[in-house]
């Protein structure tokens, strides 16, 4: 029997796990997926909103503007990339003048501090490739980007060093409350516990409808994007949004904390909130209204597409706290779709107070602080290179030429609290594959450091677990040492 | 500068064929100072994992594979006593020829070099860069990945293989899976046209009874864990699909052989101009780029079809690297090449035609935009034209090469050229 087993190891579940690690009591968290992180918190805009956007009075405005407060502070003993790189929200026209003032009081009224408005001389003379049509900006200096993945995964890490354990690839079918006690159903058996948290992103509509005589109605939004390559000096230094208009809401054009451009997203509701696919049509869709912003943009540095589904809660607003309807233990985050990676450090706060209290859960008296990521070796200094490689000559060792990381940091993904298991796993830990060649060079490295670390053979090693097998047998010899 | 720098006449960075062959010439010119670097733990670059034949068949007059092609030139490296480095990455070069590297052996070293050749040769897109539509699922390897998983590790990324893009290493292992009890469905071609070799059209697709669909792509990839198919249509004469033609294939593994990119990240860092047509750096005819002393050869320069004609080019760049380290380098008047109709991405761009000597004979490589038959080759100045050749047949899955005698040259010298491919014999 757990105290609490949270729901989702997507950044919202881990936020609220690493607030539980703080506390004496045997948590959990469960994911159908085969690593932390591997729904929208991989595959999102990477943007900390300043929180002009949420509407004043809604839950998804006071939890934006709170998590953004703290995000730099939250980010800064886990080690993960935060850059204030600032925002800008375009307008083309005369008539987008009264939305980004609209904007502009809205932020007021959230409590967002900078914003301006200002005009085209000003907006070229910050970004230089901006469409030289551009007419005004809303200019907002709060506006941050984080590693949304990176985030996650060092969340899990901290959770993880302080008890919380991650039981992946492991899908609740069932949610019920039996005997005083919440019962999960997962092809691996039933787990009891005293609370739940209901952080499943996508899912979390059909676990909180199997519980609560309220019922909910989550949306799967679909958003493509396009990735490309790191530039030297960067091509912009901000998060470009265009205002919305009557035709839609626009693309955002922004960097990565890595130097990446990042295109996108569209908004498409689509059935399966499980199918990730790119389409044409969505992507053609994004590259013409990137253009707008960026008319330079050059296909030659696109790296990938991809796509994230955000879930949209029908009433619009996050669903935060113990649930409606249901018996007492409950708790949930529902709808947690845009600007939820910037109030995830609220979320993870209030949500994980509440669930602990409700339990009387005392504080630890033990409790590990976060061990901070290392530097990445491609961020070091000449001299932070020696030092590392005198401690550690695997430093010495290039597994990824495109994004410069080493042997050592390959290993040591693969070693942490909650480790990569597979080539995705890798990808996201240490960025290993995530470049320019898009692992062609570096991914049967990578698969024999990992069949080492693992203990397993080669064809043992998946993409991202489950059935994404990589080889398909041995070949001669090889086939019988497989 | 720190006194922990290692000075160094040449440094030579890649030892594939290029640089091996680069490093032998300058030797044998005369530079002493001389380190290799390599990043893999094999001197020889991607030959090592290309167990077919059909290499050296112009240089040695010989068809050997690619590890019997790396190893005489590691043969020559080694009895003349070079000092090459592998398992060494570099991992970055200044304008004024700091070279950066790292090893497991040496950690972090710093070279300072008086003059570099860069020989790091290709990638190949993937398939981010071609932006196919569908599910990322396991299954999509570029097709050297594919190649060096059968080849290097010993294992099969999968039973049932569609190929998308016929270059040559494409066309390759459509034959080597088949060779290994893989089906291989369909190699699917964009253009109406290979960019393979000939030779590689028959002697992987035809004699295995693997269909080349030409004017055909991938416009859907299917499967959420392990590829599960792929939806194949014909493209009309923009290349975009035509609705009504699309067909499912069932398959586990898509390869993709859909074009080299030149791997310049390290001449960017070292300030090093960049061609858009070759994605390669702009060089004279000495392979010299715009930075002094910093010279490129080899598929970094732009991509070759054949391994002896980049061992031919790096010699010549090893040469002038040498006469560049030993001084001697005559005044010279510049031309400039550009590709004209029909041409694409002619290499030299620039001539640095001597003025009080006989100029040596220049080769132009290029390739043409489309096949075309019966046509010439012309070259032109503003003035005059220098040569008009005709040709059989012109197309992009070969490159093209035209010779400038010192005659030629000396018309030419300080004047623009322009490679064309005209219908007609020029006067």
């Amino acid at each position: 029997m757990y105290d609490i087993v949270i729901i989702g190891a997507g950044v919202t579940g881990c936020a609220v796990a690493y607030r539980l690690g703080q506390y004496a009591g045997r948590v959990a968290v469960v994911d159908q997926a085969h690593d932390v992180s591997a729904g929208a918190s991989k595959a999102n805009s990477g943007i900390v909103h300043a929180g002009y956007d949420a509407k004043a009075g809604t839950q998804k405005a006071r939890l934006n503007v709170k998590g953004a407060l703290i995000m730099e502070e939250y980010c800064r003993p886990l080690g993960v990339p935060y850059v204030r790189s600032g925002a800008m929200v375009l307008g083309f026209h005369e008539e987008d003048r009264a939305t980004l003032e609209a904007l502009y009081h809205n932020g007021l009224a959230n409590g967002v501090k900078g914003c301006r408005l200002i005009g085209r001389e000003e907006v070229l003379s910050m970004e230089p490739r901006l469409n030289p049509q551009v007419l005004l900006a809303l200019d907002v200096p709060a506006s941050a980007l984080v590693s949304p993945y990176e985030l996650t995964l060092a969340l899990a890490d901290s959770a993880a060093e302080n008890g919380v354990q991650f039981l992946l690839g492991s899908r609740v079918t069932q949610l019920a409350y039996q005997q005083g006690a919440w019962q999960l159903t997962t092809p691996g058996g039933v787990l009891t516990a005293r609370a739940v948290i209901n952080c499943a992103g996508g899912d979390a509509g059909r676990l909180h409808n199997q519980i609560s005589t309220r019922q909910v109605h989550i949306i799967a939004r679909r958003g493509q994007y396009y990735l490309l390559d790191h530039n030297r000096p960067a091509l912009f230094t901000r998060t470009i949004f265009q205002a919305p208009t009557k035709m839609g809401k626009g693309v955002l054009v922004t960097p990565t904390t890595h130097g990446n451009l990042l295109l996108g997203p569209t908004a498409e509701d689509i059935d399966d909130g499980a199918d990730t696919i790119t389409t044409r049509d969505g992507l053609k869709n994004v590259l013409e209204k990137a253009r707008l912003t960026f008319p330079g943009v050059s296909l030659r540095q696109v790296i990938t597409t991809f796509s994230g589904n955000r879930a949209h809660e029908a009433g619009g607003d996050f669903i935060i706290g113990a649930v409606e309807g249901a018996p007492e233990g409950a708790f949930e985050a529902i709808g947690i779709e845009s600007p939820g990676l910037s109030a995830a450090p609220a979320i993870g706060d209030e949500l994980g107070d509440l669930a602990a209290l409700s339990l009387n859960l005392p504080k630890k008296t033990d409790y590990i602080a976060p061990t901070p990521l290392p530097k990445a070796f491609s961020a070091m200094d000449e001299d932070e290179r020696r030092a590392a490689y005198q401690k550690d000559p695997d430093y010495g060792r290039i597994v990824c030429r495109c994004e410069q990381v080493t042997e050592a940091e390959v290993r040591r993904a693969i070693r942490r609290p909650v480790g990569a298991t597979s080539l995705d796993g890798v990808k996201f830990r240490t960025r290993a594959g995530m470049g320019r060649c898009q692992s062609g060079f570096c991914s049967t490295r990578v698969m024999e450091i990992l069949a080492e670390e693992l203990g397993c053979g080669l064809p043992g090693i998946t993409k991202s677990g489950g059935k994404s097998w990589v080889l398909s047998g041995g070949i001669g010899k090889a086939d019988q040492d497989a | 500068m720190r006194d922990d720098r290692i000075p160094v006449d040449l440094l030579v960075v890649g030892a594939g064929p290029a640089g091996l062959a680069a490093a032998i010439a300058a030797r044998k010119a005369g530079v002493t100072s001389l380190v290799v670097l390599e990043r893999e733990d094999e001197q020889g670059g991607i030959l090592n994992q290309c167990i077919h034949n059909g290499f050296g068949l112009h240089r040695f007059r010989e068809e050997l594979t690619g590890p019997e092609y790396a190893q005489r030139d590691i043969d020559e490296a080694q009895a003349l006593e070079l000092d090459i480095r592998t398992g060494t990455t570099v991992l970055d070069i200044t304008p004024d020829k700091l070279v950066t590297a790292v090893s497991r052996e040496r950690g972090i070293q710093v070279f300072a070099a008086k003059a570099v050749i860069l020989a790091m040769g290709c990638r190949e897109r993937p398939r981010g860069a071609l932006a196919i539509p569908g599910s990322r699922p396991a299954g999509v390897f570029s097709a050297g990945t594919a190649q060096k998983l059968v080849n290097m590790a010993g294992y099969m990324p999968g039973k049932r293989v569609v190929i998308l893009g016929s270059g040559d290493i494409g066309l390759i292992m459509a034959r080597r899976m088949a060779l290994q009890g893989a089906q291989v469905l369909a190699c699917v071609e964009l253009m109406p046209y290979s960019s393979g070799l000939n030779r590689n059209i028959v002697q992987c697709l035809q004699d295995y009874d693997i269909p080349l669909l030409l004017s055909h792509t991938v416009v859907d990839i299917h499967g959420r864990e392990r590829l599960s198919g792929v939806t194949v249509a014909a493209v009309g004469e923009d290349r975009q699909p035509l609705p009504g033609t699309e067909k499912y294939l069932a398959c586990d593994t898509l390869l993709l052989s859909v074009g080299l990119i030149p791997e310049n990240e390290l001449s960017l860092s070292a300030g090093v101009q960049l061609s858009p047509a070759t994605q390669g750096p702009v060089v004279n005819n000495l392979f010299e780029t715009n930075i002094k002393g910093v010279f490129a050869c080899g598929n970094v320069l732009h991509v070759h079809d054949l391994v002896d004609y980049v061992s031919r080019e790096s010699a010549q760049a090893g040469q002038a690297a040498a006469d560049y380290l030993l001084g001697a380098r005559p005044c010279f008047l510049r031309s400039r090449v550009c590709d004209g109709q029909g041409v694409r991405g002619t290499v030299p761009q620039l001539l640095d035609i001597p003025c009080e000597q006989t100029p040596e004979t220049v080769e132009l490589m290029f390739r043409p935009d489309r096949v075309y038959q019966n046509h010439h080759v012309t070259v032109r100045t503003p003035d005059e034209v220098l040569l008009s050749q005709r040709r059989m047949i012109f197309t992009p899955g070969e490159m093209a090469e035209v010779k400038l005698g010192p005659a030629m040259l000396e018309q030419a010298r300080g004047k623009t050229i322009t490679v064309e491919i005209t219908k007609e014999k020029q006067a």
